[in-house]
């Protein structure tokens, strides 16, 4: 393992500790328990959004905290769920009396992580999951579909409405509605390696991609040869396709989203070979986004995400965000 | 005249966490290639970070009464060990702290109630059950036989020999499970063949008990 590391039990408190001071213009870092909140206070009336997850996805998620997006982000050690104390915390130091959204992607430790957060924290709350990766299964029987990149995307729409004055409702109501209408699926060239356990999470051949992989290294659709982009990027929107079933000439965004390891330069002939695909089967892309947001720590792959947009989610996506990671209009 | 054991007690606790300890410590490197072969890798990191943090609570919680002490249990594994095993465990020693009578020195039918609520409430909490390759399928069946053992009136050596043949039986079960929870639920096919980590390391934790509690 090559990593920049003093003491893996200090990874990522020093980590944390770097973050806050590189945006100490945005946002503010606490310890114990962690999280990254709004250098300035929740303004009165305004619902709060809070998201959180293990981490080794930044700049997910607090690189998503600021304005027109998220109020606070709660991190876990790597690839492994924040705890309640955590999100009780967060929700407390942000909540203006609005109520908070907590913002929840589908695993089960996030799920059982938040939900004691919420029943510990005493003002008013809801919660949304987010379930976009097309690569699972979505049955009564299993977990689920995972919630990947999608999520930067519910983040901030959904932040948008909530500077608009949105009630917690109405914001939920959004966010469900985006998460609904996005579907996502990575490739995986090569393995992330999680810092405590110091050796890759899983083997795969100098030749080989794991298709549909998850943004902790998990299994997906199958092991194959890795080949040509264009071909791997068509089996990603086919896949996409078949479960968005967009009408023809529907507006989309189309998200290519770096695991880590990729350069960006790899991510825009995606985005090229994207768009040209998506051309051809008559759906419209007008609105982009290109670059590493969900990470799978120094992970070599990709995913693609596409959103069937309305007016409603155009208007929240172009509106002023300033964030770490995210910034326009302001 | 010898005092009889006190089941629950905060001594108890803490020395049960460290035969644990020692334990997982033997068995870590089995542990993490089980994790690796179907999770990614962290879960022994996790049970041995929780059970450090639990052990330097024995001086804050020494003579803390068992009600307060289980609660401060609880809320150093939650934000300690993080992830499902965090929330479960957590959960487990919440719902212990909530056992009625408390006060009054806890014996083995009390100490069994005490393991079935914490381990209905893990049930709860996680929304797993028997034969979805989790920690689930070791804990609900152990907690049915300590059931059967206080409702009998059984005794109790010969019940925690049952137990600690159940608790193997069903780890071992684990291996030809399709996983239906948890992040080895996404391998689909590729999950059987291979033993549920959170099954064994709850196997290696209720052996442990068990055994010292025999040999007490």
């Amino acid at each position: 393992m090559k990593k920049f590391i003093n003491k893996p039990d200090d990874f990522l408190k020093e980590s944390l500790n770097g973050f806050g001071k590189a945006h100490s213009d945005i946002i503010k870092v606490s310890l114990d328990p962690s999280f990254v909140s709004r250098k300035n206070k929740t303004k009165d009336g305004k619902v709060s959004l809070i998201s959180g997850g293990g981490s080794g996805h930044e700049p997910m998620h607090g690189g998503f905290v600021g304005h027109g997006m998220l109020d606070a982000a709660c991190p876990g050690f790597v690839f492994s769920a924040p705890a309640p104390d955590q999100m009780q915390a967060a929700a407390e130091h942000v909540d203006s009396g609005a109520g908070v959204l907590f913002i929840v992607k589908n695993y089960s430790g996030d799920i059982m992580n938040f939900q004691m957060g919420a029943e510990m924290y005493s003002g008013k709350n809801e919660s949304i999951i987010t379930n976009d990766d097309v690569a699972v299964e979505d049955s009564t029987f299993t977990t689920g579909r995972r919630g990947v990149a999608a999520t930067v995307l519910v983040e901030k729409i959904v932040g948008s409405l909530a500077e608009d004055g949105g009630s917690l409702e109405e914001c939920k109501k959004l966010g469900e509605k985006v998460n609904k209408n996005a579907g996502t699926m990575g490739v995986a060239f090569t393995s992330c390696t999680v810092p405590a356990a110091g050796k890759p999470t899983f083997d795969i051949g100098d030749d080989e991609m794991e298709f549909g992989v998850g943004i902790h290294g998990e299994p997906g659709r199958k092991r194959e040869k890795i080949q040509p982009s264009k071909t791997i990027v068509g089996n990603i929107l086919d896949a996409i396709l078949d479960n968005l079933k967009p009408e023809n000439n529907e507006k989309t965004l189309l998200f290519v989203n770096g695991m880590g390891g990729t350069p960006l330069t790899e991510l825009y002939l995606v985005y090229d070979d994207a768009c040209q695909i998506l051309k051809s089967k008559g759906v419209e892309v007008t609105r982009s986004l290109v670059g590493n947001y969900c990470t799978s720590l120094e992970m070599q792959g990709a995913s693609i995400t596409l959103l069937k947009c309305d007016e409603e989610i155009l208007k929240h996506w172009g509106a002023p965000v300033h964030t770490a990671a995210l910034r326009w209009g302001m | 005249m010898k005092k009889e054991t006190e089941f629950m007690s905060v001594n108890f606790l803490i020395s049960q966490a460290k035969n644990i300890q020692k334990v997982i410590d033997e068995n870590a490197p089995e542990i993490e290639t089980l994790d690796q072969n179907i999770g990614d890798g962290d879960h022994i990191f996790n049970i041995q970070r929780g059970l450090k943090l639990v052990i330097e609570l024995e001086g804050t919680i020494k003579d803390l009464p068992l009600p307060k002490a289980l609660n401060t249990i609880a809320m150093k594994v939650l934000s300690g060990i993080g992830g499902s095993s965090g929330a479960l465990f957590g959960t487990f020693f919440i719902s212990m702290a909530k056992s009625p009578n408390l006060d009054k020195d806890v014996d083995f039918n009390k100490a069994c109630e005490m393991i079935i609520g914490g381990v209905k409430a893990m049930k709860e909490r996680g929304k797993a059950d028997v034969g979805e390759k989790t920690m689930m399928d070791v804990l609900i069946p152990v907690s049915e036989k300590l059931n059967e053992i206080k409702n009998n009136n059984s005794d109790m050596k010969k019940g925690l020999n049952e137990v600690i043949k159940i608790a193997e039986d069903r780890m071992l079960s684990t291996k030809d499970m399709l996983a239906t929870k948890g992040r080895a639920s996404f391998l689909g096919e590729r999950a059987k063949g291979h033993i549920d980590p959170g099954a064994r390391s709850s196997q290696l934790i209720i052996d442990t008990i068990c055994k010292s509690v025999i040999n007490q």
